[in-house]
C-alpha cells in the first residue's frame, strides 16, 4: 500500500534549507538592484525588452507594459513564495504532518476580490492610452499605405506622391554566399518619409491577402485588410530611420516585405516632397520618350529583379509562378502579354501589375522578358504603346 | 461477473467498443501525432538556429508552422485528453464503460484518415497549407495552394470525431455515474470534462462552417471572405476565433482536472476548494465565449468592441487565479513528495501561471499592439500548452499507467524525463518572451540578425526537449513490458474509484456498480 513511503525520492529536488535559501534570496535580489544598471545595459544588447520607441505613444504603451509586468512579477513573487516555502517545509521525509483543512469561505472570497481590484488598476491606464491611441483626428499629414505580396506602397495623399518600397537585401546574403550586412531584411529601395512633430496619419489596406503594417519604435501596428482602411497615427519626437516589419502572414515572403520609416526635420521633408514630385513631372515627360533596346533590357532587368523574381525566380525558371522561360506567354504575342502584365491573372497570385508599373518600367520588363534567358524575340515595346493600350481598354 | 476477455489479433483493437482499449488507442496516436508534429517543429527550430536561409525554402518553412500547430492541436493533444477520458471517467463515476461504445469505436478510427488524409497534402503539387493553423482568409482561399480542399476534408473529420466523442463523454457522465455518485462528489477530472465536453459541442460546429465556407468561396464561387466579392476577411477571423477561442480552454481545463487529482495525493491532503474549483472552471467556460476578438486587437475593431474584449479577457485572471490558489494552499501544510506524475504537476503549477502572467499583459489592449503576432505571442501559448496541456498528460500517463499496465515505471528514469523535458521547454520557449518583445514577428523562417542569439539558444533547447520524448516512449514501453508490480492503490491512500479495483485494471469494471460512500 505504501508503496512509495520507503523510497528517499524527496532529496533529489531541493534539499537546502530554507534558512539558506531566504538569506540567499534577498542577497541576490540586493546584487540585482545595484547591477541593474549592468543588467538593463545588457538586455539592451541582447534586445530583452521592448522598445521605449520614439513617440509619446510608445512611451505609454511601454510604461504599460512594464506596470503589467511588474504587477506580474510581484503576485509571482508571493504565489511562487509560499508554493515553494510548502514544497520545502512541508515535505514528508522531514516529517510533515498532513492537516486536513480543504475549504475556507473567507480565503476563497479574498482571492477572487483582491486579484479583482488589481484587475481594475491594470484597467484604468489601460483604458485612458487606449482612448488617445484611438483618436485619429486632426491628422497633418495623410499616407495611405497598401500592402501587396511582397512589398508596402505608400501614396501620400494630394500631393501626387506614390511609391512601392521593396526590400533590398541581397538573395546572396540570404543565402548565405555574402556577409549579412547590418540592416539584413530590415532595408528597402525607398523609405516611407515623414516629418517629425506633425500627426500623420496612416491609412492602412492590402491588395491581395492580409498583412499588417508595424514599426515598433512607433509602437504602430495595424492589420492591412482588403476592403477595409484602417487609421492608426504617430508623431515621432526624433529624426531618425525606424525598421518593421509585416506582422501578418501573408504567404511566401512574409519575412521579407520589411518597412523602413524616414522621419526627418520639417524643412528637410519638404524638400524630400518637392524633390519627388519632381521626379514625378520628369517621368511624365520621359514617357512620351522612345527608348533603345538597350536601354529598355537593361531597365527591365532592374525592374524585374526587384518585382518579379520572388515568384519567377531569378532567372524565370518559376517558383510561385510559372516558368518565363519560352512560355505562350513570354514568347507570344505582344499583345496578349501586354494585357497579362497590365490585368493581372484573376485568382492568382499574378497581380495586376497596371497600377504598380508606370509605363516605362512595364514597357522595359516585357522587352526584358522577351529578350532575356534564351527567350531571344527581338522584339521590343515603347511606353506610349503601353498608354496606347491602356487607352484602348 | 462475465468477465471475458479481449478478442486477439488485429480484429481486436478494429471492432473494439471497450473504452480501456479506445482509449489506449487514442493515446497512442496522440503520441504517434506528438512525435510527427515534434519533428516538424525541429524542422522549423533548426531553420531558425541562424539568420539566412540554410535548410528550407520559405514555402516549405510555412507548410511546417502550419502543420506543427494542426497535428499538435488536433492530433496530439485533443486526443490524448480523449485517450485519458475514455480510460478515466468510467473508472471514476464507476461504469462499466461509455455510455455508446459502438460510437466510441468510430470517433477514434476516423481519426487516422483524418490525419493521413492531412498528411498527404506535403506530397500533393502545390505543397500542404501553408497558411498558419488559424488559416485566415483569403490567404487559405483564394491564394490557397490546391490542396486547401484535402485540409478542409480533414478538419471536417476530426470535427465529426470530436464532437461524437463529446457526446459520448456527457451521456457517459450524466448517465452512467454508480448510484450516489452525485455530481458535487465526482472527481474534478470528471468534472472539467463534462465543461469540456460541452465546449467542444458549441464550437466544433463553428469549424465546420468556418471551413465549408471557404470550401464555397474556393469552389462555388461564393464571397463569404473575399472583399472584391462584397464578403470580409475579418468576418473569417471572427468565426474562426469564436470556436478558436474556447478551443484553447478545451486544450487545458482536463489539465486542471488532471492536475487537481495528482497534487492532493502527493500532498497527502483532501484538495482545496472542491466546489470553487468546479465554479471556477464553469466561469472560464463561460467566459471563454465572450472574449475571442483578443486575438483581434489589431484588426481594427471600434474602440468599445476593443474595450470590451479587454475587460472580458482580464476577467478571466480571477477564475484562474482562483484555481492556482487553491493548487497552492493543496499543497501548504500537506507532507508532500515528489514522484514524478507530482513533480509535472508543480511544474505545471508554476509554468502555466508564468503563460497566465504573458496572457495577462497580452490581454492589455494597447500593449497588444506591440506585442501582437510576434515571438511573445507565440512563447505565451507555448507556455500555456506544453508545460500546460502536455505536461499534465506527462503527468496523468505517470499517475495512472500502474493502473493500466499494472507495472510501477522507473522512477528514476521518470525523474529524469521530467528534468529533461523541464529544462529542454524553458530553454526553448523562455528566450521567445525576449525575441518578441525586442520585435521578431512570428512565422518568418529567416530573421534580422539581432535576434540571432535568443534563436540559437532556443533551437537548441527544442533538441533538447524533441529528445526527451523519445525517451519517454521508452520509458512507458519499458513499463509496459514488465517492472515491479503495482498495488491496487499504486499510491499513497490516493482517493477516487478507480484504485480500488486490482492492476492492471481489469478489461471490464464495474460491471455491477460499486457503493459510493
Ligand atoms: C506574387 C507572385 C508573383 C509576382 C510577384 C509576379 N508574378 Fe507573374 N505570375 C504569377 C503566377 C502565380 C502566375 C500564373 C497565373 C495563372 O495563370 O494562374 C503568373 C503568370 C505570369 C505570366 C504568364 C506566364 C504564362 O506563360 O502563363 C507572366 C508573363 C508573368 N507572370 C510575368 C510577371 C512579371 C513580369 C512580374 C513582375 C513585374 C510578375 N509576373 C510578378 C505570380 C507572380
Ligand atoms: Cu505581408
Amino acid at each position: 500500500m505504501l508503496f512509495f513511503s520507503k523510497r528517499p525520492t524527496t532529496k533529489s529536488l531541493l534539499s537546502v534549507k530554507p534558512f539558506v535559501v531566504f538569506p540567499l534570496l534577498a542577497m541576490s535580489f540586493q546584487a540585482f538592484a545595484k547591477s541593474s544598471e549592468v543588467v538593463a545595459d545588457e538586455a539592451q544588447r541582447w534586445g530583452m525588452n521592448m522598445p521605449q520607441g520614439v513617440t509619446a505613444t510608445s512611451n505609454e504603451i511601454y510604461d504599460l507594459h512594464m506596470l503589467i509586468f511588474m504587477i506580474c512579477v510581484w503576485i509571482g513573487v508571493v504565489v511562487f513564495g509560499v508554493m515553494f516555502y510548502s514544497m520545502i517545509m512541508h515535505r514528508k521525509s522531514s516529517g510533515a504532518v498532513p492537516s486536513k483543512f480543504h475549504e475556507s469561505t473567507i480565503v476563497e472570497l479574498a482571492w477572487t476580490i483582491i486579484p479583482a481590484i488589481i484587475l481594475v488598476a491594470m484597467a484604468v491606464p489601460a483604458t485612458s492610452t487606449l482612448i488617445k491611441i484611438y483618436d485619429t483626428s486632426d491628422a497633418d499629414i495623410d499616407i495611405k499605405v497598401v500592402g501587396y505580396q511582397w512589398k508596402w506602397q505608400y501614396e501620400y495623399l494630394g500631393e501626387e506622391v506614390s511609391f512601392f518600397s521593396n526590400l533590398t537585401t541581397p538573395q546572396d546574403e540570404i543565402y548565405g554566399r555574402a556577409p549579412k550586412g547590418e540592416h539584413y531584411l530590415l532595408e528597402v529601395d525607398e523609405p516611407v518619409v515623414i516629418p517629425i512633430n506633425k500627426k500623420v496619419r496612416f491609412l492602412i489596406t492590402a491588395n491581395d491577402v492580409l498583412h499588417a503594417w508595424w514599426v515598433p519604435a512607433l509602437a504602430v501596428k495595424r492589420d492591412a485588410i482588403p476592403g477595409y482602411i484602417n487609421d492608426v497615427w504617430t508623431v515621432v519626437d526624433e529624426p531618425g530611420i525606424y525598421r518593421g516589419q509585416c506582422a501578418e502572414l501573408c504567404g511566401k515572403a512574409h519575412g521579407f516585405m520589411p518597412i523602413v520609416v524616414h522621419a526627418m526635420e520639417e524643412v528637410d521633408y519638404q524638400q524630400w516632397l518637392d524633390a519627388k514630385k519632381g521626379e514625378a513631372e520628369e517621368l511624365k515627360l520621359a514617357m512620351s520618350q522612345s527608348f533603345s533596346m538597350d536601354e529598355l533590357y537593361a531597365r527591365g532587368e532592374k525592374v524585374y529583379q526587384t518585382n518579379c523574381v520572388a515568384c519567377h525566380g531569378p532567372v524565370g525558371a518559376g517558383g510561385v509562378g510559372p516558368s518565363l522561360i519560352g512560355s505562350s506567354i513570354t514568347t507570344g504575342p505582344m499583345n496578349g502579354h501586354l494585357s497579362l502584365m497590365i490585368n493581372g491573372v484573376q485568382g492568382s497570385a499574378m497581380q495586376a501589375f497596371g497600377e504598380q508599373l508606370n509605363n516605362i518600367d512595364m514597357a522595359a520588363v516585357i522587352t526584358y522578358k522577351r529578350n532575356a534567358w534564351g527567350n531571344n524575340m527581338g522584339d521590343m515595346l515603347q511606353p506610349v504603346d503601353v498608354l496606347n493600350h491602356k487607352r484602348s481598354l | 461477473m462475465g468477465d471475458h476477455g479481449p478478442a486477439q489479433g488485429f480484429g481486436r483493437w478494429l471492432f473494439t467498443t471497450n473504452h480501456k482499449d479506445i482509449g489506449s488507442m487514442y493515446l497512442w496516436f496522440s503520441f504517434a501525432m506528438f512525435l510527427m508534429g515534434g519533428v516538424f517543429a525541429l524542422v522549423i527550430r533548426a531553420e531558425l538556429f541562424q539568420p539566412g536561409l540554410q535548410l528550407v525554402e520559405p514555402e516549405f518553412f510555412n507548410q511546417m508552422t502550419t502543420m506543427h500547430g494542426l497535428v499538435m492541436v488536433f492530433g496530439a493533444v485533443m486526443p490524448a485528453f480523449v485517450g485519458l477520458a475514455n480510460w478515466l471517467i468510467p473508472m471514476m463515476v464507476g461504469a462499466p464503460d461509455m455510455a455508446l461504445p459502438r460510437m466510441n469505436n468510430w470517433s477514434f478510427w476516423i481519426l487516422p484518415f483524418a490525419f493521413a488524409l492531412l498528411t498527404s497534402t506535403l506530397f500533393m503539387e502545390g505543397g500542404g497549407p501553408n497558411f498558419g493553423w488559424t488559416f485566415y482568409a483569403p490567404l487559405s482561399t483564394t491564394y490557397a495552394p490546391p490542396s486547401v480542399t484535402y485540409f478542409i476534408f480533414a478538419v471536417h473529420i476530426m470535427g465529426a470525431s470530436s464532437i461524437m466523442g463529446s457526446i459520448n463523454i456527457i451521456a457517459t457522465i450524466l448517465n452512467m455515474r454508480a448510484p450516489g455518485m452525485t455530481l458535487m462528489k465526482m472527481p474534478l477530472f470528471v468534472w472539467t470534462w463534462l465543461i469540456t465536453a460541452y465546449l467542444l459541442i458549441a464550437v466544433m460546429p463553428v469549424l465546420a462552417g468556418c471551413v465549408t465556407m471557404m470550401l464555397m468561396d474556393i469552389h462555388f464561387g461564393t464571397s463569404f471572405f473575399n472583399a472584391a466579392g462584397g464578403g470580409d476577411p475579418v468576418l473569417f477571423q471572427h468565426v474562426f476565433w469564436f470556436f478558436g477561442h474556447p478551443e484553447v480552454y478545451i486544450m487545458i481545463l482536463p489539465a486542471f482536472g488532471i492536475v487537481s487529482a495528482i497534487i492532493p495525493t502527493f500532498a497527502r491532503k483532501p484538495l482545496f476548494g472542491y466546489a470553487s474549483m468546479v465554479y471556477a472552471t464553469a466561469s472560464i467556460a463561460f467566459l471563454s465565449f465572450i472574449v475571442w476578438a483578443h486575438h483581434m486587437f489589431t484588426v481594427g475593431m471600434p474602440i468599445a468592441g476593443e474595450l470590451f474584449f479587454m475587460y472580458a479577457t482580464m476577467l478571466i485572471a480571477v477564475p484562474t487565479g482562483v484555481k492556482v490558489f487553491n493548487w497552492i494552499t493543496t499543497m501548504f501544510r500537506g507532507s508532500m513528495t515528489f514522484e514524478t506524475p507530482m513533480l509535472f504537476s508543480i511544474a505545471f503549477v508554476i509554468l502555466f501561471t508564468i503563460g497566465g502572467f504573458s496572457g495577462l499583459m497580452l490581454a492589455i489592449a494597447p500593449a497588444d499592439f506591440q506585442y501582437h503576432d510576434t515571438y511573445f505571442v507565440v512563447a505565451h501559448f507555448h507556455y500555456v500548452l506544453v508545460p500546460g496541456a502536455i505536461f499534465s498528460i506527462f503527468a496523468a500517463v505517470y499517475y495512472w499507467l500502474p493502473k493500466w499496465c499494472g507495472n510501477m515505471y522507473d522512477e528514476r528514469l521518470g525523474k529524469a524525463h521530467f528534468w529533461l523535458s523541464f529544462i529542454g521547454l524553458n530553454v526553448t520557449f523562455f528566450p521567445m518572451h525576449f525575441v518578441g518583445l525586442a520585435g521578431m514577428p512570428r512565422r518568418i523562417p529567416d530573421y534580422a540578425l539581432q535576434f540571432a542569439d535568443f534563436n540559437q539558444i532556443a533551437s537548441m533547447g527544442a533538441f533538447l526537449f524533441g529528445f526527451s520524448q523519445v525517451f519517454f516512449l521508452f520509458i512507458v514501453i519499458k513499463t509496459i513490458r514488465g517492472g515491479k508490480q503495482a498495488t491496487e492503490e499504486v499510491w499513497e491512500n490516493p482517493e477516487g474509484l478507480e484504485w480500488t479495483i486490482p492492476s492492471p485494471a481489469p478489461y471490464h469494471t464495474f460491471t455491477t456498480p460499486p457503493a459510493i460512500k
